[in-house]
């Protein structure tokens, strides 16, 4: 039986090992050598001397930040009031259906939205007020983003907040809890798994977009994505670009690792 | 369970016979039986009916297969395992070619429609004797602008650029060596500096053209130029003639203080299985008539003198594209500077995107 299982194993552990593990050795191989291949750290003492990596992380951060902010504000609402809605199942269906479109496209629609003969200023300019310049903006940036990631946070909290039995919260109605107190006591504390699932999905993928720090940002939102790019793909300098992958992956690490503990620590509470 | 087996072996074997006949599509690439020519060049940068002219006139089977950077072209040549007979790069990857030792010399014996071409094409930096490549098209890297908010004349000079006028209007290419390039000539140096000292002021003087800087993209800009989404946009000549086709507000000029000039080239790769194609290829689309019905058909100028004259009028004396002798002595072609200023360049680039805006 017990060879059986590890039979079964193999084509698994081949795949993670293969396409998971390998290629993040060969980044920190990468990482830790120079161009002719001796081990080196020099690659980080360049990234954390340089100012320009450093404002390049924190930017990274900071747009994932308020990225994943403002999409949870956006969607911890809506997927309460989904849960009450009669027709869920449409409901959640015209909430998935954005994400069957290619990312690309969706990218070149808002394009034709925000730009300066776009639907936004061809709206404003029914008011007098004359093009605006939308596209190429921080907020264009964020608004698309925001966009883009809300059903991977809706879905989550959806499921979390579903879970949660009815009669709780009426309990907690009956005991004489205010709304307020509902939500602060009851339904946050029972939702969060949802939430912070749905933060990590967001978090994590907002460090790196790069594609839309070009399409909509003009690349004058610049993050980490954008110099792995021309590391590796403009100057080929492979072991600088390893470097500031690794960065990343640590950043990464590190968000799972703060989400996650705080799960531990609830479910002690409760 | 009998259903999903049924189910699962009508996969498989739909998708062993995909694989099949796919194998079936690319074999004449992977063959080179000595009959096959294959040509491995950027998408539609070649008249097709050239390659049908070439194959009744030679009996070869052209085999055309296409790449959209020189990157990633050299990359697969350099992996190995291909066949190509012949490629184009662009000037800066000849030398790197050259340097990684994936080139043949060409037997110019063979090529005697090299006299065509014109001298100021031949003999530069990046292959001093011609020995490994011949020029196939040229350009230039210039502005483009449109009528409807820029005057025209209004811009003759890369200093023209920084006028107050031009808040949040450019639109630059994202391109490290000729964003820094435009900044270093408007301040007289040379284009292929590699003094420290010149490139930190060249990034200085061109982080004060931020605010003039609406984005940085590369291929979009085709797009937006099209549409009237900005006034003006910084770069290549090809770009440049596909934007006018499409918007007859736009035009494109050339600053005669200077530019860069650059070239994309046939080469033959050391891995190739039919030289004497790819050297028969070469020399008929040196043939006048043929690079002239190319240059007609891709829209690029050809650096093929006495193609140039074939041309009709209003193509041959467009000096947007084919500028005149004073401009020509003042444009300069990327030397590869080496991974070290390179990788220079693209830092002091990346920090003018992170600061200037």
């Amino acid at each position: 039986m017990k060879t059986k299982k590890a039979f079964f194993l193999v084509p698994y552990l081949a795949w993670i090992i293969l396409f998971v593990i390998l290629p993040i050795l060969l980044i920190l191989w990468y990482s830790f050598t120079d161009s002719s291949h001796s081990f080196t750290l020099s690659n980080y003492v360049t990234f954390f001397k340089n100012g320009t990596f450093l404002k390049m992380m924190i930017n990274s951060f900071w747009y994932a930040f308020l990225i994943t902010l403002i999409t949870l504000l956006i969607s911890y609402p809506a997927a309460y009031f989904l849960t009450k809605m009669k027709n869920q199942q449409l409901w959640l269906l015209l909430i998935i259906l954005p994400t069957w479109i290619n990312l690309l496209l969706k990218a070149y629609a808002f394009i034709g939205i925000l730009g300066n003969n776009g639907l936004v200023n061809k709206f404003l300019h029914l008011f007098g007020i004359g093009p605006v310049n939308i596209l190429f903006t921080d907020f264009a940036f964020i608004f698309v983003a925001t966009y883009i990631e809300i059903p991977f946070m809706i879905l989550p909290i959806f499921n979390a907040i579903k879970e949660i039995s009815p009669a709780v919260i009426q309990a907690s109605e009956d005991l004489g809890a205010s709304k307020w107190q509902t939500f602060r006591y009851v339904l946050w504390p029972l939702s969060r798994p949802g939430v912070e699932s749905g933060v990590q999905a967001i978090f994590i993928p907002s460090l790196s977009l790069f594609m839309l720090t070009r399409l909509i940002g003009g690349n004058k939102v610049i993050t980490l994505g954008t110099a792995i790019e021309e590391y590796f793909m403009t100057t080929m300098n492979w072991n600088m670009g390893a470097t500031i992958g690794v960065v990343l992956i640590v950043l990464m690490i590190l968000v799972m690792l703060l989400t996650n503990k705080k799960t531990k620590r609830k479910k002690v509470n409760l | 369970m009998k259903k999903i087996i049924i189910a699962i072996g009508a996969i498989l074997l739909a998708c062993l016979g995909l694989a099949f006949w796919a194998h079936q599509l690319e074999k004449p690439a992977a063959a080179g039986n000595g009959q096959n020519l294959i040509i491995y060049n950027w998408g539609d940068y070649l008249d097709p009916q050239l390659v049908k002219k070439f194959e009744k006139q030679t009996g070869y089977h052209v085999v055309y297969e296409t790449f959209d950077s020189n990157e990633a072209m050299y990359t697969k040549i350099k992996q190995g395992g291909t066949a190509y007979d012949l490629t184009i790069p662009s000037e800066y990857m000849v030398t790197k070619m050259r340097k990684a030792h994936l080139l043949d010399q060409l037997d110019k014996k063979e090529i005697p429609n090299m006299k065509y071409i014109g001298k100021s094409f031949l003999h530069k930096s990046f292959d001093q004797n011609n020995d490994y490549s011949v020029p196939y098209f040229w350009g230039t890297l210039g502005i483009v602008y449109n009528d409807k908010f820029v005057k025209k004349g209004a811009i003759k000079n890369w200093n023209d650029l920084w006028s107050k006028k031009y808040r949040n209007q450019i639109l630059l290419v994202d391109s490290a060596r000729d964003a820094m390039g435009i900044s270093l000539v408007s301040l007289g140096y040379s284009m292929n500096t590699t003094s420290s000292l010149r490139l930190r002021l060249a990034q200085t003087k061109l982080d004060s053209l931020g605010t003039n800087i609406k984005a940085i993209i590369s291929d979009e800009m085709k797009m937006y130029m099209i549409q009237n989404e900005a006034a003006i946009g910084l770069t290549w000549s090809g770009e440049a003639h596909e934007m006018m086709e499409n918007n007859p507000h736009l035009h494109y000029i050339v600053p005669e203080q200077g530019s860069n000039l650059w070239f994309d080239n046939f080469v033959i790769p050391k891995t190739a299985k039919n030289k004497k194609a790819a050297l028969q290829f070469i020399n008929f689309m040196l043939k006048p008539e043929n690079a002239a019905q190319n240059a007609e058909y891709v829209g690029y100028a050809t650096p093929n003198i006495k193609a140039q004259h074939l041309l009709p009028k209003r193509v041959r004396e467009d000096k947007q594209f084919y500028p005149d002798e004073k401009t020509l002595r003042n444009l300069q072609v990327f030397k590869d500077l080496g991974p070290k200023k390179t990788q220079e360049y693209n830092d002091l680039f990346l920090e003018f995107k992170m600061y200037a805006r």
